[in-house]
């Protein structure tokens, strides 16, 4: 693989993902409404009722709000993956995805470079709602903003590669879509997004144990201390370690020798 | 060298089996049409030979390239136009192209250079700035083949390029494809159903249920199965269930 090639098809990669996204209206302000709705609506009427204890990596009490940020920017990555994902399911089914499949590099580095692709065009938004956020008070240190890029990147990369790995096994784009009700919501809800580990163990050990074994819930706590200038190994390797093994299994799965596809005949 | 050689290529989806020992080569500048009925096995031919997936038994080469061990230089050398659309419509005929120029590896500039010039070859030019969703089904269908042709391939594939088209537009079409295998020298392998887009110059692989039923020069076909058309010779080749 010729390097400039690599290049020259990862920046056509890039703008066609950016093309897309920049059309799809409707998705970019549903991405942007969606967390906004869960700090202003929900967070406002949880604040009452969800005392917080201090809770690393926050110094003292914070409000609820404060501490659900972190996991709603989690979610828009988790959304946006799923979206990216579904987007690919549906490239398949209208055939565009046989375009990137037949390019002359590595299929490895091909979906290698949809999922960057498509986690650097996400990130402008979870940006926005982390400035928007300060408006609920939630001021994170001015470097933290920069400290948590590489943790948003790393959780984004993770959740894509899970996305794509669950597109590689959907034959349709209603199967990906029940599958997509099926993954988002119970990673979402049983994680650290809502409601720290402690809440969670008070509700039940096995909710706790669920959610301490959730990738998501690692995702969430990695973006969580890096916005606040600290670093959780745990949660680092776990997110990279889950990133690895879900890029590799896609990889497969899109293998055209061992995939699913090559035994349906209908890629 | 031969542009494309399949050797004993058997493909199975589960239990059914879809292409059963098939063998055959295109030539460097020659058209080779691929007849077969629907459901002959042409697309998932197609899809093994532009490596979508791995044949399960035999070899498909590509300039001496193997597909299965060297697939970047076998693919780099083919410009492949699908029986399905492949064009994004929610972008401009442009934004396509250069998508694909970017997964070939080219420059910008030369892109520009090579999008211009194969639409205009074409007749599509005007319309490099609409979004594909606005073009018709025959507008569409020579973007593609615009679009295949970008990074200067060695060997074309289409797949049924001519479904949806009319009279006229098949016709103009396969005068296209040839004209390339003449100037380019380039090869094509071109698959159908339509027995009127066989020309006596090309050369002609049926396949019929997953085999290859009669290799050779459309022009000898009649001849040796001692028929008096190729419609007959058609009907004799793929009459067996």
């Amino acid at each position: 693989m010729k390097r400039r090639h690599a290049l020259r098809a990862l920046n056509g990669i890039f703008h066609r993902e950016l093309l897309r996204t920049l059309r799809q209206r409707g998705r970019l302000v549903s991405a942007m409404v969606r967390p906004l709705v869960w700090l202003a609506i929900f967070a406002a009427g949880f604040r009452s009722v969800l005392g917080l204890s201090t809770t690393p990596p926050y110094q003292t009490y914070v409000l609820y709000e404060v501490y659900v940020v972190p996991g709603l920017a989690a979610m828009m990555l988790l959304f946006h993956a799923m979206a990216s994902s579904l987007a690919m399911v549906y490239d398949r089914e209208m055939g565009s995805m046989r375009l990137l499949l037949t390019a002359p590099l590595p299929r490895w580095y091909l979906l290698g470079a949809r999922l960057l692709a498509s986690v650097v065009v996400g990130l402008p938004l979870v940006y926005l709602f982390l400035v928007v956020a300060r408006y609920w008070d939630v001021r994170p240190p001015m470097l933290g903003y920069l400290a948590v890029l590489p943790a948003l990147v790393l959780s984004g990369l993770m959740l894509g590669a899970f996305g794509l790995l669950v597109s590689s096994l959907s034959t349709q784009m209603e199967n990906f879509a029940g599958v997509m009700n099926f993954v988002i919501f119970p990673m979402f809800f049983a994680s650290t997004a809502l409601y720290p580990l402690w809440r969670l163990a008070e509700a039940g050990p096995v909710l706790a144990t669920v959610a301490m074994l959730n990738p998501f819930s690692h995702a969430v706590e990695l973006i969580r201390f890096a916005l606040y200038l600290r670093f959780t190994p745990i949660s680092f390797l776990v997110v990279l370690a889950c990133l690895l093994v879900f890029f590799l299994a896609a990889v497969v799965g899109y293998d055209p020798g061992r995939g699913l596809w090559s035994r349906r005949g209908d890629q | 060298m031969n542009a494309l050689s399949l050797d004993s290529v058997s493909h199975s989806f589960k239990q059914r089996r879809v292409l059963d020992a098939v063998s055959f080569s295109v030539a460097q500048g020659r058209v080779c049409i691929l007849l077969g009925r629907n459901g002959a096995g042409k697309t998932t031919l197609f899809s093994l030979v532009t490596g979508l997936y791995h044949a399960r038994f035999g070899s498909v080469q590509v300039f001496g390239h193997a597909m299965r061990t060297d697939p970047a230089a076998a693919l780099a050398a083919m410009g492949v136009v699908f029986q399905q659309q492949t064009l994004d419509l929610d972008l401009t005929t442009a934004e396509n192209l250069r998508y694909h120029a970017a997964l070939h590896g080219l420059a910008a500039e030369v892109a520009e250079a090579r999008m211009r010039e194969e639409l205009g070859r074409l007749a599509v030019l005007d319309r490099l700035h609409d979004p594909v969703r606005s073009l018709s089904g025959g507008q569409r269908r020579r973007v593609e083949i615009a679009r295949a042709l970008m990074h200067r391939p060695r060997i074309l594939l289409l797949d049924e390029p001519t479904t949806g088209l009319d009279v006229p537009g098949r016709q103009a079409l396969a005068h296209h494809v040839h004209g390339l295998c003449r100037e380019r020298g380039i090869a094509a392998l071109w698959a159908t159903h339509f027995l009127e887009e066989v020309t006596p110059e090309d050369d002609v692989v049926v396949l019929h249920a997953g085999r290859v039923q009669w290799a050779g020069g459309a022009d000898r076909i009649e001849a040796e199965l001692g028929v008096a058309s190729m419609t007959d010779a058609f009907a004799k080749l793929t009459a067996a269930a």
